[in-house]
């Protein structure tokens, strides 16, 4: 008995190691980013000081350049707007393709739904090149439509594919009821079954979203003026001026874009993890 | 009624729910047979994606097979003249060797780590909501702003690591590692940092499998008398396969086929020691121009996709008979 308490205890413990190492391991460079903006340059390039407390009075400077001296402002609003454009496209070719594969045709649906899955796995990296040409020849280089229009390329597979798992398990006799009481399937699909998946649209929104300010490749080949940029790429790429670093300011600028993002993303993330898994758990 | 031919009102009882493309109801002619409503909804996302990835997958294999360059116009066929001429380039080489590295290292320590932790996290604990937070960051965070933490904490004359071993006096203080300067470090360092974006993914797969497994198994195990690593091995890691499995190959796919870790990190040098095929391939393709040769790089990249793809085809198909 006392030997069963002490395994349990040890292995209480052993648990609450692994866990606070990973989280230190993983989040550590996250605390980086929030000591360094916030401190002094001299302290912050001073290698006599212990780099992990405040030497000197924290400041707010760095915020104060990298807001008034820099385009990240900008980049932040260029960010979103491609957020949103994109959204309302992947929406729109989503959720229609989505219910289709689900219900109307039958055995292929599933099929088509996994080969349109399968494109997710083609990266940005074997496409970039003709796509650059492609961008080009469409005049759209060095503009974020070029990204506006790319972009669907990976958010509607997935987006697909999230919500299939999500039609799936609405109750097909819904639909059949209103059907029966004289609306069509377009009907029945417009009037019941959109408004009662908001919560898997949304599920889609927010990805679209995260993945659009994730994604790093495309932005970094298409654009090349500073203010046209991305967040994501505006702030590793043209925040350094020459070969300095302003690591300050850079880091608040990780930390600003990084903190929303993980925020809304956590509070998606069982869906999201379901995507992946679909099929492997049951 | 339009295009809606799948749904005929006279029949409510038994055709209203059925999709014409269910070939056990009885055979039509094929304009009806074929679901035009169903064609016009998911037609338009199908041609999208032709476009968009159809389209410059096929112009890939195009360039790859051609002598395009940016300011060309024409094509000629040159067989296989580009792949002759980047096999014979020492930096290829190298990148398709540190790319299998990369990828293989990578994978390897995200699978350990992410079972440990996985297992770790699987009971409800107090505070676990803010755990799952914080193991989260790596992920969720846009991985070029990641990258450029990392850049600050492995900084050549900042570097927070660097102190600290000073400070305990394991490395000599004019002479601290280069961490991003050495090519044999370098490679270490964008393995590591790969491997902590990964971390979390593979875990939250992980974990999703592991509640799947119903409780009373491993605890029926234990109590005929086998022991944690007995069940470990024995009942939980076979039941955890196909989970695994998914989180392997997803991994894999976004390793091999990253570059941001790299172009952020060390831009693939020092001398190309840690130059991989996605970020080589963008040099030569697009900053460098040559889109032939580029794409002859990023071909590279194809074989593996594809045997991943198979793998998850039979994963899916198994999944459907199982079911």
């Amino acid at each position: 008995m006392i030997a069963r308490l002490t395994h349990r205890f040890g292995s209480t413990i052993a648990r609450a190691l692994t866990v606070v190492v990973f989280c230190i391991l993983l989040a550590f460079p996250f605390y980086w980013m929030f000591i360094t903006t916030f401190k002094q340059s001299p302290d912050l390039y001073d290698l006599q000081n212990n780099p992990f407390i405040f030497n000197a009075k924290p400041t707010l400077s760095h915020l104060q350049y990298l807001f008034d001296q820099t385009h990240f402002v900008r980049w932040g609003l260029n960010t979103a707007m491609v957020g949103i454009l994109v959204t309302i496209i992947t929406l729109l070719l989503a959720v229609p393709a989505a219910y289709a594969l689900t219900r109307l045709t039958g055995r292929w649906g599933s099929r088509l739904g996994i080969g349109i899955f399968l494109t997710y796995l083609v990266p940005p990296t074997l496409l970039f090149i003709p796509l650059s040409r492609i961008v080009a020849e469409l005049g759209l280089q060095n503009t974020l439509w070029s990204l506006v229009v790319v972009y669907p390329s990976f958010t509607v597979p997935f987006s697909v594919w999230l919500l299939m798992g999500f039609f799936k398990s609405i109750p097909r006799d819904l639909e059949d009821a209103a059907m029966v009481d004289g609306l069509s399937r377009f009907g029945a699909f417009l009037k019941l079954v959109v408004p009662i998946s908001t919560s898997g649209i949304l599920t889609v929104v927010i990805f679209t979203f995260t993945l659009v300010g994730q994604e790093f490749v495309y932005a970094l080949t298409f654009i090349s003026s500073d203010s046209n940029q991305m967040l994501q790429v505006g702030v590793p790429i043209f925040l350094v001026r020459g070969d300095v670093y302003y690591w300050g300011s850079l880091m608040a600028a990780c930390l600003i874009a990084s903190v929303p993002i993980a925020i809304v993303y956590n509070l998606f993330l069982d869906r999201f993890i379901a995507g992946f898994t679909v099929g492997a758990v049951k | 009624m339009g295009l809606n031919l799948a749904h005929r009102p006279h029949e409510p009882s038994k055709g209203a729910g059925v999709a014409v493309g269910d070939f056990s109801s009885p055979p039509l002619p094929w304009h009806q047979r074929f679901n035009w409503l169903g064609v016009a909804m998911f037609g338009p996302a199908v041609l999208y994606i032709v476009a968009i990835i159809g389209v410059p997958l096929v112009l890939a294999f195009l360039y790859a097979f051609g002598n395009v360059r940016v300011g060309t116009v024409g094509y000629e066929f040159v067989g296989l003249a580009n792949f002759r001429s980047i096999l014979q380039s020492h930096a290829f080489r190298q990148s398709l060797a540190n790319s299998l590295i990369f990828t293989v290292c990578s994978q390897v320590l995200v699978i350990i780590g992410s079972s440990i932790l996985a297992l770790a996290l699987k009971d409800k604990f107090r505070g676990r909501g803010l755990v799952r937070f914080l193991i989260l960051l790596p992920w969720v965070a846009p991985i070029s702003l990641g990258a450029i933490g990392w850049k600050w904490i492995l900084d050549s004359l900042y570097s927070v690591i660097n102190w600290v071993l000073i400070y305990f006096h394991l490395v000599n203080q004019f002479t601290p590692p280069m961490w991003l300067g050495d090519p044999a470090l370098a490679m270490l360092s964008v393995i590591l940092v790969e491997t902590w974006r990964l971390l979390p993914f593979s875990t939250v797969i992980l974990l999703a499998g592991l509640t799947a497994i119903p409780k009373e198994i491993p605890e029926a195990a234990q109590v005929d008398g086998a022991g944690f690593w007995r069940t470990l091995f024995q009942i939980t890691m076979p039941m955890m396969l196909p989970i695994v499995s998914v989180a392997v190959l997803f991994g894999v796919i976004f390793t091999f086929t990253d570059m941001t870790v790299v172009y952020i990190l060390t831009r693939g040098g020092p001398y190309d020691s840690t130059q991989v095929l996605p970020s080589l391939a963008f040099f030569t393709g697009v900053l460098g121009g040559d889109l032939a040769a580029g794409s002859a790089i990023s071909l590279f990249l194809v074989p593996v996709l594809v045997v991943v793809a198979i793998l998850m085809l039979r994963m899916a198909h198994r999944a459907e008979v199982g079911s």
